[in-house]
């Protein structure tokens, strides 16, 4: 009797394997992806290798059982007037062998996995770079705060480390669970009230990474992501000391605007510090000018906010669509005023974001008082200023 | 009922009684076949819903920047497609087939305590029908099938003066849970009874059907899981309504609470979902390859081992919350040595088609895309015990894949081999083979064009429950191609409902025994009159029907068990 299924069935033996080896290929060189599979630093890098490890005996344990799967039912279909097969109840020589033998496979692998989970936070710098840095990471519905306690620098949505440093991250929380994690320099650590999460990882290649919040964090989970900026020594001791600087008062008059409404009418100050404006340095304990600490401020520290890419967990970036990463909304193209004006307001994702920041990330704290578009201009070239 | 004599005056219509008519037959019912068949069509009608959620998910993230769903509907609408599939589709629905089969497998007349067994429905019922109205106050749950402290506390401040639940919607959650647990408490206790105290004369334990063992382990996790979850849900509650602090931690409590308690029910729940469909497929496969099942003891003992040790690597759903290093190697051990059982029973199927007879009839090609499907999700499952690795990979879409392939190729082939396998017992129809086999082929298509590659997307990046996600990751024509596999798989189910509506109507008559089958629900006629059988059957091996049809080469005079 012939059976249509059985060519079904070969056929599907040579698509597996095929659809399993293309889709690791195309994996591995996944263009803009935030892939684990290109590790820039010793913590993914052997998270990376020892998923090559699992995968290599994952797939020779699942070509050899459902080969055998598919070798059995051909093997034993049903022929015509064949007569009926002998009556086996079971047999413990075989049932021993196939105990042990997956056992033999899992403990390999379970003896990888402690050796990889003790040998990953052994690690430290590499030679001629900055020792160690310590950096706290604070998790906010939803945008990351970064806050650089030895160096005196709070920054949010953008994580910049010095190349070759090993980073001691503590990970704080007052709301919600979220989770640190940037695929392509280390696995995930959760970020939960009340435990004081750690973190040791290093970066070793000079570059622009995306992290990503991995735990469901509430309405707009999908938008708690940030930017890994990774500098080289001088760099990032360059930045540093930028960073540390106070705000300037702007010199061009429309600027200055900007910076009224931001302490009035746009009501900016009830959420948001600048250090020289409402804040008088980047201590979380500073009190505000108002007597409030800034560390009950909810919203980022917008001081050098001119120097950053993306805004809000990442749900606008500071580009031209074309290059992502390489703008900041200091000289975003699309954000540039003449006379005062924007030519296409609604390309500026900046614009976009302060006429009406529920339009664009529904759910999220950032209320602002309605400004009309020459005020909401004046703030943006106020904001393009704090370099 | 039948043993009632009324004596009525001659010439005066009686008005029937209300468990007299058709409606009320099945309203007052105690019989654990028609229990069994509510459970399974309330089971699918839920399927149903739970199936559109998923659509529309894959509909919203079909494309980059969706905007199908706002992000308010797309988190309750993905937090109630877990709920619904796991609490209202695959546990009621195994529950029906457990209602249905058991008693007739073991020679029993009905379950220990009927009545309970209609209690323990009825509340599903109710509990699927509340879970379900919460959409219609526009608050259905949204902080996932998990509910995570402290996400789901009213009390939380979210950043600044906002609520995180504003609503009553973890409320629904909360006592649509704490409702299907009395009911599943109910079940359990009635499925122990019943297996261990009704079997027909000369039943041994050691002589059950494995569907039967299966059952019993199930109802046995279910007894000591749920209470975990039952704490926490009124430990959740009290939070919400009384003031406590079990969760937060600004008052002393501790958020992890929540997941520990939670998973210590959640990976038994897992367990719940497949063991019984490794019980039909050890049910299955024999009949359909003309052999006993290959190992019967390592079979059911494996069970067993499963049951025991899936109490203990609950924290493998915790490796990134920051354990302590001893705590995580505990746990990805205990994780691995689950697997061992695991394997076990998978060669033990093979076995038993090897030197078989093998039919590829409708249920048997479901029963062996089981192992298929269900292999895949084995090996990525052990793959996230692995810490190291899990660092990475959890709460990706690498997990959503393990997930389904474990579910969907797991519990949902099995569901689909014991349909074809009992549906000419309970109708006396066959369903239709024709139709049966696009269904499975779609099914097998589908499911591995939806799920593979989100292994892929996981290793890519993509985390889990995000509603929309920017279009210069390299994750759009994955996410495209698990739409069109989700779809595909809309199209097997409708055509299973075809197939179901026409074999119905018109499907060709079964017989007694259509598969020339082994167990004893096939040594009655189909659908089994209200107490089963005539008389009492007298078991001498584990294959009495079998026994009963070959009397010359009878188990019982070849092997010893």
């Amino acid at each position: 009797m012939r059976m249509p299924i059985f060519r079904g069935m070969k056929h599907w033996g040579k698509i597996i394997p095929a659809v399993l080896l293309s889709s690791l290929l195309f994996a591995a060189c996944g263009g803009n992806s935030p892939t684990i599979l290109n590790p820039t630093g010793p913590v993914a890098r052997q998270e990376a290798d020892f998923f090559w490890f699992i995968l290599a005996v994952a797939t020779v344990v699942f070509v050899v059982v459902e080969a055998l799967l598919i070798w059995s039912i051909i093997r034993y279909r049903e022929r015509p007037n064949a007569p009926a097969p002998r009556q086996i109840h079971g047999n413990n020589t075989v049932e021993f062998i196939w105990t042990v033998v997956p056992s033999l496979f899992l403990f390999a692998v379970l003896g990888g996995t402690i050796y990889t989970m003790f040998n990953l936070s052994n690690i430290s710098s590499t030679p001629g770079s900055i020792p160690s840095i310590q950096v706290t990471a604070v998790g906010h519905q939803w945008w990351w705060e970064f806050d650089y306690q030895n160096q005196h620098v709070v920054t949010a949505d953008t994580l910049y480390l010095p190349q070759g440093a090993v980073v001691n991250m503590d990970l704080e929380s007052s709301n919600v669970i979220h989770s640190f994690w940037v695929p392509s320099i280390t696995g995930k650590t959760d970020v939960i009230p009340g435990h004081d999460n750690k973190k040791l990882f290093r970066a070793d290649v000079l570059g622009e990474y995306r992290g990503e919040c991995a735990e469901y964090c509430g309405t707009q989970h999908a938008h708690m992501n940030f930017n890994v900026i990774v500098l080289d020594t001088n760099a990032f001791n360059r930045w540093v000391s930028k960073e540390q600087q106070q705000a300037q008062t702007p010199s061009d008059s429309l600027a200055q605007q900007g910076l009224t409404i931001f302490k009035g009418a746009g009501g900016c100050t009830g959420c948001h510090g600048i250090v020289g404006v409402n804040l008088p340095s980047f201590d979380l304990n500073a009190k505000t000018t108002s007597g409030l600490s800034a560390s009950s401020l909810v919203g980022p520290n917008l001081t050098h906010f001119a120097e950053r890419r993306p805004i809000a967990g990442g749900v606008l970036t500071a580009t031209d669509g074309n290059a992502p990463g390489q703008y900041t909304w200091a000289n975003d193209p699309a954000c540039q005023l003449v006379n005062g004006q924007l030519a296409n307001k609604n390309s500026c994702g900046l614009y976009v974001w302060l006429h009406d920041p529920q339009a664009v990330k529904p759910g999220n704290d950032m209320v602002i008082g309605s400004l009309s578009d020459s005020q909401i201009f004046a703030l943006i070239a106020y904001l393009q200023s704090l370099k | 009922m039948a043993t009632r004599t009324i004596v009525e005056a001659p010439g005066v219509a009686r008005r029937r009684r209300l468990d007299e008519t058709y409606i009320g037959e099945w309203l007052m019912t105690t019989d654990h076949k028609k229990i069994g068949v509510m459970y399974m069509l309330t089971g699918f009608a839920f399927f149903l819903v739970g199936g559109i959620e998923a659509l529309l998910i894959r509909t919203q993230l079909a494309v980059p920047n969706g905007k199908v769903l706002s992000p308010e509907i797309y988190n309750q609408i993905f937090t109630m497609h877990g709920v619904t599939m796991i609490f209202l589709f695959v546990m009621p629905t195994l529950t029906g087939f457990g209602n249905y089969i058991v008693p007739l497998m073991i020679g029993a007349r009905d379950m220990a305590f009927p009545r309970l067994n209609a209690f323990g429905y009825w509340i599903v019922l109710f509990a699927g029908i509340f879970l379900n109205a919460s959409f219609l106050f526009g608050a259905a749950p949204n902080a996932g099938w998990f509910n995570y402290a402290p996400l789901n506390e009213l009390t939380t401040a979210c950043g600044n003066a906002v609520m995180c639940t504003p609503g009553m919607n973890e409320d629904f959650w909360l006592l649509g849970i704490l409702l299907l647990g009395i009911s599943s408490i109910a079940g359990s206790l009635n499925f122990v009874v019943t297996i261990l105290r009704m079997r027909a004369p000369g039943m041994t334990i050691n002589r059950m059907p494995l569907f039967t063992w299966m059952t019993m382990v199930t109802a046995f996790l279910l007894l000591f899981a749920l209470p975990s979850l039952t704490a926490a849900s009124v430990m959740m509650l009290l939070d919400r309504h009384l003031g406590s602090h079990f969760y937060t931690f600004a008052s002393g409590g501790d958020p992890l609470l929540w997941q520990h308690l939670f998973w210590s029910f959640g990976h038994p729940e897992v367990y719940i979902l497949i063991l019984p469909a490794f019980g039909m497929i050890s049910e299955i496969l024999p009949v359909f390859a003309r052999k006993p099942i290959f190992g019967y003891t390592f079979i059911a003992w494996s069970g067993v081992a499963i049951g025991f040790l899936s109490f203990t690597v609950w924290a493998h759903h915790m490796f990134a919350v920051g354990l302590p290093p001893i705590a995580q190697a505990f746990f990805a051990s205990s994780t691995t040595l689950i697997a061992i059982p695991t394997a076990v029973k998978i060669f033990n199927w093979i076995a038993t088609i090897w030197y078989g007879k093998v039919s590829l009839k409708v249920p048997m090609l479901f029963a062996l895309g089981f192992i298929a499907m269900f292999l895949i999700g084995g090996l990525d499952g052990a793959a996230l015990a692995l810490v190291p690795f899990d660092y990475q990979i959890t709460d990706t879409y690498f997990v959503v894949s393990h997930l389904h392939y474990v579910l969907f190729g797991g519990s949902v082939f099995g569901i689909f081999a014991g349909v074809y396998y009992w549906f000419p017992k309970i109708s006396g129809k066959l369903l239709n083979e024709r139709l049966g086999q696009v269904q499975f082929w779609l099914m097998l298509v589908g499911v591995n064009l939806t799920f593979f590659s989100m292994h892929i997307l996981g290793l890519l990046g993509m985390p889990r429950r995000i509603y929309t996600y920017p279009d210069n990751l390299g994750w759009n024509e994955m996410n495209l191609l698990q739409t069109i596999g989700a779809f595909t798989l809309g199209v097997a189910f409708m055509v299973f409902f075809w197939n179901l509506i026409v074999s119905l109507r018109s499907g060709e008559p079964a017989g007694n025994d259509p598969w020339d089958a082994f167990t004893l629900e096939w040594d009655t006629t189909s659908p089994p009159a209200h107490y089963n059988f005539e008389t009492v059957p007298t078991v001498r091996s584990r294959r009495p029907f079998y026994d009963k049809k070959n009397p010359d080469i009878a188990d019982w005079k070849t092997a010893t068990h």
